[in-house]
């Protein structure tokens, strides 16, 4: 076997230069991914980028334009998504009205034609794995949306699913729930080891749950990499900008050779500047809040002064935003009781690691 | 304020009379079979009557069977109508309109000229096939209150992610629909099928151009031939139409309930 091949056949999922066209509009673009066997994978990115066409490819919903769907090394890329053996997951619940708790979640098992005793088993281990023992006879009407979401999870891995897709499930839930069922689908998704594909527009929920995450924009693939890598080192500007938040400054460029550029009035220096980037350039460079702190800076740190203009209290983390020579620079805090904000109009000193700048390509 | 109040109550205890009146009259007339009393010798003929007992019986028989040929041609039209061809929405329902635009006496010459014993499809050459014919023309007068009410049972359920959760979990097209769909809109269902039956069981025209025993004709021998129990089936026909109205309202209290507990 090739190390190719080797390597092809560890894969679990396999999307080959999947293509989807509505009419003339191509939505998904020559998309490549390999996900290895229980790995999380999130897909994120902002309405329309076409990962929601993705996982729907993927559940067999919508065919590709072009490319293959290799699961577990078959190419489903022809078959109905009843054919598939996937479990998915849908924002809006999807529970079936009619149908008692139990006979939901035991619905995938019994179009399988597996006896009673089985069904009643496996409902009853699914049951304690969601945490609803006792819930079997009740309707989905009697249940709130979170116990809602925990039994359509529960219905999507019943059957034992190879492949299992969430689409979006957290996104009709209030903030709390969000939270505390993201960490047990988390949970249960590590204890059962199924390979899992997240579909989300939320970045919080993408960096907190998943081992890699895919982050889309307008079909394409920005960027694959774990949330560390995404976070700390995206390859792109959309990147940079859609994960995390972000203060954009625009510098000039000094000497390109030693890497050279000047910032609200400050040199910085030893950057790896992009390629072709001439002397007089403009360049957009970024920083995450967390990384700008206030005070006195460290040896080689880079210092900027300026009025702040906004203070937001957000709880434990307190955002400023300062102006700095017409540029704004965000700087977040932790929120510390003993100690009073600081005012709006307020001059302050801020100062950030040479490292925690990024350069952006404007690609 | 009094007067704003007064208007309304005016504008309905006109209507009311309107309808009612006639009602009242009719029932207060079925009561005088005898001279010096009121009393329920009317009824008592009508129900008494073997001919009054077949021909109701025939028609209830065939205003379910009629109901079973709507659920069945409805009920997977109007669902993949919704689901796949949604353009096509506005024509189906004009089609489904159609009966409405229709007078039954032309729809039963139509029938007629195409069925008759000497067609490709000799339905009229038999009783059965007369039976059948008179099923299939009373699907299609009752096809735009059956469409409807299937149509609103549809709208009320979110079908395309239900349909997407059951097909992942393995279900055919066949299953969905007898499982998952029917299940969830079978009040709606039921409505249709009770004005279904409603129509059915009161019809004259068909049932007479086509000479079947039905409760239409049986209703018009008796209006032409006696006086008072006319008036008696007339409010027994109020009756059974009223009682199937009054199940829409009941089994509508069993809708299935789509929407979350609140946190």
């Amino acid at each position: 076997m090739s190390e190719k091949s080797a390597a092809a056949a560890e894969h679990f999922l396999r999307l080959e230069g999947i293509g989807k066209k509505f009419g003339s509009n191509a939505v998904v673009k020559e998309v490549d991914i390999a996900i290895e066997p229980g790995e999380f994978v999130s897909f994120l990115g902002p309405s329309g980028c076409g990962k929601t066409t993705i996982l729907r490819m993927v559940a067999g919903f919508e065919r590709p334009t072009s490319g293959r769907i290799i699961v577990d090394g078959r190419d489903v890329t022809a078959l109905p998504p009843n054919r598939r053996n996937v479990g998915m997951v849908f924002q809006a619940y999807a529970l079936f009205p009619n149908m008692t708790v139990a006979g939901n979640i035991g619905f995938g098992l019994k179009i399988a034609r597996a006896g009673h005793a089985e069904v009643d088993r496996r409902v009853a281990e699914m049951l304690e794995l969601i945490g609803l023992s006792g819930f079997e006879k009740r309707y989905p009407f009697e249940l709130s949306g979170g116990q809602q979401q925990r039994v359509a999870l529960a219905r999507a891995l019943a059957a034992r699913p190879a492949l299992l897709l969430l689409d979006e499930p957290l996104s009709a839930l209030d903030a709390k729930i969000r939270v505390s069922l993201r960490e047990q689908i988390r949970s249960i998704q590590r204890q059962l080891g199924i390979t899992t594909i997240f579909v989300t527009h939320d970045q919080e929920e993408a960096l907190s749950m998943s081992d890699r995450i895919v982050v889309m924009n307008a079909g394409r693939i920005e960027q694959i990499g774990t949330p560390f890598e995404v976070y700390n080192h995206p390859a792109t500007r959309f990147a940079a900008s859609f994960v995390g938040t972000l203060s954009v400054l625009n510098a000039t460029v000094e000497e390109p050779a030693a890497g050279s550029v000047r910032v609200a009035g400050c040199m910085i220096e030893n950057l790896a500047l992009p390629r072709g980037a001439a002397k007089g350039a403009q360049l957009p460079l970024a920083v995450r809040p967390e990384a700008v702190r206030f005070g006195k800076a460290a040896e080689g740190d880079i210092r900027i002064s300026g009025e702040i203009s906004d203070v937001d209290f957000l709880g434990s983390v307190i955002r400023i935003r300062l102006r700095v020579q017409g540029e704004l620079l965000s700087l977040d805090t932790f929120n510390d009781p003993s100690v009073e904000p600081p005012r709006r109009g307020d001059r302050i000193d801020v100062s950030f690691g040479r490292e925690s700048v990024l350069v952006l390509e404007g690609q | 304020m009094r007067r704003s109040r007064f208007l309304p109550w005016l504008g309905f205890a006109l209507g009311a009379a309107y309808f009612l009146l006639p009602l009242i009259g009719t029932f207060e007339f079925s009561l005088r079979i005898r001279r010096d009393a009121y009393s329920f010798g009317a009824y008592a003929n009508v129900l008494s009557d073997p001919l009054f007992r077949a021909t109701f019986g025939y028609s209830a028989i065939i205003a379910l069977l009629t109901i079973l040929v709507g659920i069945v041609l409805v009920v997977p039209a109007a669902y993949f109508v919704r689901l796949r061809m949604p353009r096509l929405r506005p024509v189906v329902e004009f089609v489904t309109l159609l009966p409405l635009i229709v007078p039954p006496i032309i729809l039963v010459f139509g029938y007629l000229r195409m069925f008759n014993s000497s067609s490709m499809l000799p339905f009229t050459a038999s009783a059965r096939g007369t039976d059948m014919l008179l099923i299939f023309g009373y699907t299609t007068l009752a096809l735009p209150y059956m469409y409807r009410a299937v149509d609103t049972g549809l709208r009320a359920i979110d079908v395309r992610t239900l349909t997407e959760a059951a097909t992942v979990l393995g279900a055919s097209s066949f299953t969905i629909i007898t499982r998952v769909i029917f299940p969830n809109i079978l009040v709606a269902v039921l409505s249709g099928a009770f004005l279904t039956f409603a129509i059915v069981i009161g019809e004259f025209v068909m049932a007479s151009l086509l000479n079947r025993p039905a409760f239409g004709p049986y209703l018009q021998n008796v209006g032409a031939n006696k006086a008072y129990e006319p008036a008696a089936l007339a409010i027994i026909s109020f009756a059974v139409t009223w009682a199937a109205m009054g199940m829409i309202q009941l089994v509508a209290r069993f809708a299935p309930k789509t929407s979350a507990r609140s946190e």
